[in-house]
This record gives structure tokens, C-alpha cells and sequence, in this order.
């Protein structure tokens, strides 16, 4: 791999005490952000990079902690000396959402009207909420314009609502496994992994924490049902085949295939850390994303109002967000005569694809990022 | 296929467009001729190209390449959106050749193709010595060649005919790239034409 890690980084929190109005309707009085950032913001403060997370990402994007480290953060192959997101040129900030639960205010988060967690009562946030959110922190950080916004899958709609909600503040987006609004299938899956959270007894109507329980058994759930979605159908094939665990057939309903031993441990995994109440939110984010809808379903329209250059990259294998998704951002770009490129990019394991290392994809980011002037 | 700078046709495509115009390089390589045109005339450029290696040298190039198949048609482009759209030595790899040319005249004003000429004499005399031509203009062996589609600038024509396309300047060049004035089809290796739809 070419470059480096960024090595030992630190997280750190910003508090925010004025009101934020969500799309929802609800205000959040107050609320803290968890980010880091990576490399050293210039003079001009003109390189900053902010990259956005996915559906169970947070601010821990790159680099290690000094006591702890195996973890590494979740795009650390792309950010670094040398690396496509440089940090010898850039200066990168990423951040965990409202609504998370890695250390942003969420559903997990004390109540201070309260003294108790959120839980339910915690406002539906959208991804517009998030930009509004990010700005701020961009403004205690004194950057004015990011050099790029950059995510991909959930993160790439965050990239492409900053585009528009904020145009003067983005030089460049970098918009990758991404799409201009949900499908209705895309929205069954995510409402069949709602359901199994929703209907898990140890729910109890979002305010388990009060009970000292969590909805593990749904929250597994969803989470299996959701990694089906994020690999390919190949990729599957190859990796699991109709491999058994013991050689021949136990006629039962216990771990029998490969794909179901691993689909559990992810689904375990995944349960053991992460919150059923941000997962609901994070959902709810991605199926109301549509910023057309200000402009009557037309994203020609919508993005008339953006000023950046775009980078838009898909998958061949990503089903979940195909690459035609991402080439109704490109035509709706073209159409408004913007800069953009768009790289189709031939990877074998899905909507994950994104996180992988592949030297043509990583290729087409750095070459992207090199040539933006600071 | 990559675009050389300082070949022949480039010259004469750049000599046709005119500064600040829009133009659509189809099958656009790692972008060198809209870098040309971009700093040379002004133009406004989009590239569009298949290859996983020329799309990450365009983009290098810092030219706007879109990645896609031809073949597939332009869905991602609205109509008339480009004063010119460029298909540069390209139109015989694609298979469907009349679904091209209808879709650079649904995205364009003006089309402008340019295409080796298989009528070329020394082609002629290559098939007649009994194999199949390599030159300047036809750089591949016979099995390695992504062309599908073998014609002449009479064939050409005839089709521009047929489907009521207006040819509204031709240029014709030899394996050296200067311009053959008589003759074009048998003296040919090279045609560059300006198509426009007959409204």
C-alpha cells in the first residue's frame, strides 16, 4: 500500500449551545459533536476535506489510539502521507453525527431536561440536519469552504446535500456509491430491519436503557438483513459458496452454511456495540434523503443550486445503490453545465466496495484530489 | 484508444471549433484533445470514455470524463446540451454505428467524426498481397483490433445519406497527415467529417 497511516490520533469534542432546527421539527437545545481531524489546516484554511460517514460510521476515521491499537479507523487506507486524502496537502475532519452513539449527542445521551437518555424522544434528524450540524462545527474550526466533502454510500448524500444547502462552502464533492434518493426497495429493506428492532421485545418503545436491556435480537437482525444488501451476489459465491461447517447436512435450523455463520457473527458483532435507536435514525435519514423534493422531484433543478466541481463514483457489483443511481447525479450535473467526473469503478464486493482498497479506485480519488488547487 | 498529440485530425477538429463552445469528446482517450481545445480555444469540455486507465488519466489530466459504453447511447447527456460532439477514430469500434450517430445529433448541433478509410490504397494493395492492412491509421493486427465495423468514406456517405444527415465539411488526409484533394477515397487513410441533421 502506498503511504501511510496517520498513526496516533486523538478524538475530541465540541459543545454547541445554540438551538439547532431539525427538518423534522424538533429542536435540539443544545448538543456535543465527537471529531478528529487529521494533518495540519493551513494559513488560508483552504484545505480542509471533510469526510462524512455511512450508516454505522463515526469520527474515528483514520489512524489508531495510543491505547488501543487494533482500532484502526474505518477509511484509514485512504487518509494519510501519501495517501489518496494526503495529509501532507490536506487537512481532514471527520466527525460522528447527531444521533450516533459513539460520542455525538444521540438517543443514548443524557436528557438534560431529563436526566435521563433521550431514547425515543430523541428527534428524527435528516441528513440536511447533519450538513447544518457539520457547518457549525466547520465554523468553531474556522473553515469557511471545504477544499472537498466526501463520503461515501450515506456519507456520499451528505457530500452532495452540502453541495446544495451550503454551495459557497464546497469547492469540490466527492460523491461515491451514493444516490439521489432512496428506492422503494431500498426502503423495504431498511423498514424490515426497523421492524425487527421495532418489534423486539426488549425494546420498549425506544427507552430500553431505562430497563437496562437492548434490543439485541433486532438489532442483529437488522444488521444481517443490512450486510446482505452492502455485498454482491459473487462476491458471496466466492467467499461462501455453499461451504457447510461440518461436512454433511444436520437437517436442523442450527449454523449449518458458512454464509449463515458469518452473517450471525456480523449480526453479533454489530449488536454487541452498536445503539438500536441510532440505527432506527439513520434509516429514517436515508429513506427521507431526496433534496429534489424542494424542487418538485427535479434534480436538474436541485442541483442548478450547487457550485462545486464533483467527483461521482460507483460499483459495478453495488446493488444496493447501482451505478445508474449515480449517474442520475451525473446527468443532473451535466445538465447544469457543472464540473464533474465519473468513474465507474469494477469491484467485486458490493456497496462495501467503497471502503476497499483498489489501486484504480483509490487511483481516481488521489489523481482527483492532486489536482485541486488550494 | 489513446489520443497522440499533434495528430493530423486534432489539428483540424480544433480549427473547427470555435472558442467558448461546448463540446462532447466521445470516446475521449486520456482527454489530450479537450485538453487542447480547452487551452487553446476556450472551450467548455466533457469526455467520455470506457477505459478504466484513460478515465484515470483524464482525470489526471484534469479533464471532466464521464465512464461509460457507447454503445449504450448518452442517456446522461440532455439534447442539444453541446455545440459539438467529437467521435475522433472511434466510430469503427463501435457496433452500433447508426444508434451513434443519431444520439451525437440528439446531444449536439454538429457531429464531428473522423475514421481510418479501409479504401486507402495501401490497404487495397495490403488485402490484395493477401492480409489484412496495418498502418498509421489501422495500428492493430487483425486479431487484436477493436474495430468491428470496416468501411470506406463512400460507404460512409451513403450512410450519412440514408439516415439524412448533412455533410458540411470534409477533410481528407493521407498516412502522413497532409490533405488529399483528389482522389479521397483511394488516396484516403483518414477522413474528418462535420455532420448536422437535416431539420
Amino acid at each position: 500500500m502506498p503511504g501511510q497511516s496517520v498513526g496516533v490520533v486523538e478524538s475530541q469534542r465540541a459543545n454547541f449551545d445554540q438551538p439547532l432546527h431539525l427538518r423534522s421539527g424538533g429542536i435540539l437545545p443544545a448538543y456535543d459533536l465527537v471529531f478528529e481531524t487529521y494533518g495540519t489546516l493551513n494559513a488560508a484554511k483552504s484545505n480542509a476535506i471533510l469526510v462524512c460517514h455511512a450508516l454505522s460510521g463515526h469520527h474515528h476515521v483514520a489512524g489508531i489510539y495510543a491505547d488501543q491499537p487494533d482500532n484502526i479507523g474505518w477509511w484509514d487506507n485512504i487518509i494519510g502521507p501519501g495517501r489518496p486524502l494526503d495529509t501532507d496537502k490536506f487537512f481532514i475532519v471527520g466527525l460522528n453525527n447527531l444521533g450516533g452513539c459513539h460520542g455525538s449527542t444521540g438517543p443514548s445521551s443524557i436528557n438534560p431536561a431529563t436526566g435521563k437518555p433521550w431514547g425515543a424522544n430523541f428527534p428524527i434528524v435528516a441528513v440536511n440536519d447533519w450538513v447544518h450540524a457539520q457547518a457549525r462545527l466547520a465554523d468553531r474550526l474556522g473553515i469557511d469552504s471545504w477544499a472537498a466533502v466526501m463520503g461515501g454510500s450515506l456519507g456520499g448524500m451528505q457530500a452532495l446535500r452540502w453541495s446544495i444547502t451550503y454551495p459557497e462552502r464546497v469547492r469540490n464533492a466527492i460523491v461515491i456509491a451514493a444516490a439521489p434518493k432512496l428506492s422503494a426497495q431500498n426502503i423495504a429493506f431498511n423498514d424490515v430491519a426497523r421492524q425487527a428492532i421495532l418489534t423486539d421485545p426488549e425494546f420498549h418503545g425506544g427507552n430500553y436503557y431505562e430497563f437496562n436491556t437492548r434490543p439485541v435480537r433486532g438489532l442483529r437482525l437488522a444488521r444481517m438483513l443490512g450486510h446482505i444488501t452492502y455485498l454482491s451476489d459473487d462476491q458471496m459465491g466466492e467467499k461462501f459458496g455453499r461451504e457447510l461447517r461440518n461436512s454433511a447436512f444436520s437437517f436442523g435450523f442450527d449454523v449449518e452454511f458458512e454464509v449463515e455463520s458469518y452473517l450471525r457473527y456480523q449480526g453479533d458483532k454489530f449488536a454487541g456495540y452498536f445503539d438500536a435507536n441510532t440505527y432506527l435514525l439513520m434509516t429514517k435519514a436515508l429513506d427521507y434523503f431526496d433534496p429534489s423534493r424542494e424542487d418538485n422531484g427535479n434534480l436538474n433543478a436541485t442541483m442548478a443550486r450547487s457550485k462545486a466541481n464533483f467527483l461521482i463514483a460507483s460499483f459495478t457489483t453495488d446493488w444496493r445503490f447501482t451505478p445508474a443511481r449515480s449517474k442520475e447525479i451525473v446527468s443532473a450535473l451535466l445538465a447544469n453545465g457543472r464540473n464533474v467526473s465519473y468513474a465507474e469503478i469494477d469491484l467485486n464486493f458490493g456497496h462495501d466496495s467503497f471502503l476497499m482498497e483498489d489501486a484504480h479506485y483509490h487511483g481516481v480519488v488521489d489523481a482527483y484530489l492532486r489536482n485541486i488547487k488550494l | 484508444m489513446t489520443h497522440t498529440l499533434g495528430r493530423p485530425d486534432f489539428e483540424l477538429i480544433a480549427g473547427w471549433i470555435e472558442p467558448g463552445h461546448r463540446v462532447l469528446d466521445l470516446g475521449c482517450g486520456d482527454g489530450t484533445l479537450l485538453k487542447h481545445l480547452i487551452d487553446q480555444r476556450g472551450v467548455k469540455g466533457v469526455g467520455v470514455e470506457i477505459d478504466d486507465a484513460n478515465v484515470l488519466a483524464a482525470i489526471k489530466n484534469g479533464i471532466n470524463v464521464i465512464q461509460g459504453n457507447l454503445e449504450r447511447g448518452l442517456d446522461e447527456f440532455a439534447d442539444q446540451a453541446f455545440d459539438h460532439v467529437v467521435l475522433s477514430r472511434t466510430l469503427q469500434t463501435v457496433r452500433h454505428t447508426e444508434g451513434i450517430l443519431r444520439e451525437m445529433l440528439r446531444v449536439g448541433r454538429e457531429a464531428v467524426v473522423s475514421f481510418p478509410n479501409f479504401a486507402y490504397w495501401k490497404n487495397l494493395r495490403s488485402v490484395l498481397d493477401g492480409r489484412m492492412p496495418v498502418s498509421e491509421d489501422l495500428p492493430y493486427q487483425w486479431y487484436d483490433s477493436p474495430n468491428v465495423r470496416f468501411f470506406t468514406l463512400l460507404d460512409f456517405e451513403a450512410l450519412c445519406d440514408k439516415m439524412g444527415l448533412i455533410i458540411r465539411e470534409r477533410s481528407v488526409l493521407d498516412e502522413e497527415g497532409n490533405p488529399v484533394t483528389s482522389e479521397a477515397n483511394f488516396l484516403g487513410s483518414l477522413a474528418v467529417y462535420r455532420l448536422t441533421q437535416n431539420r
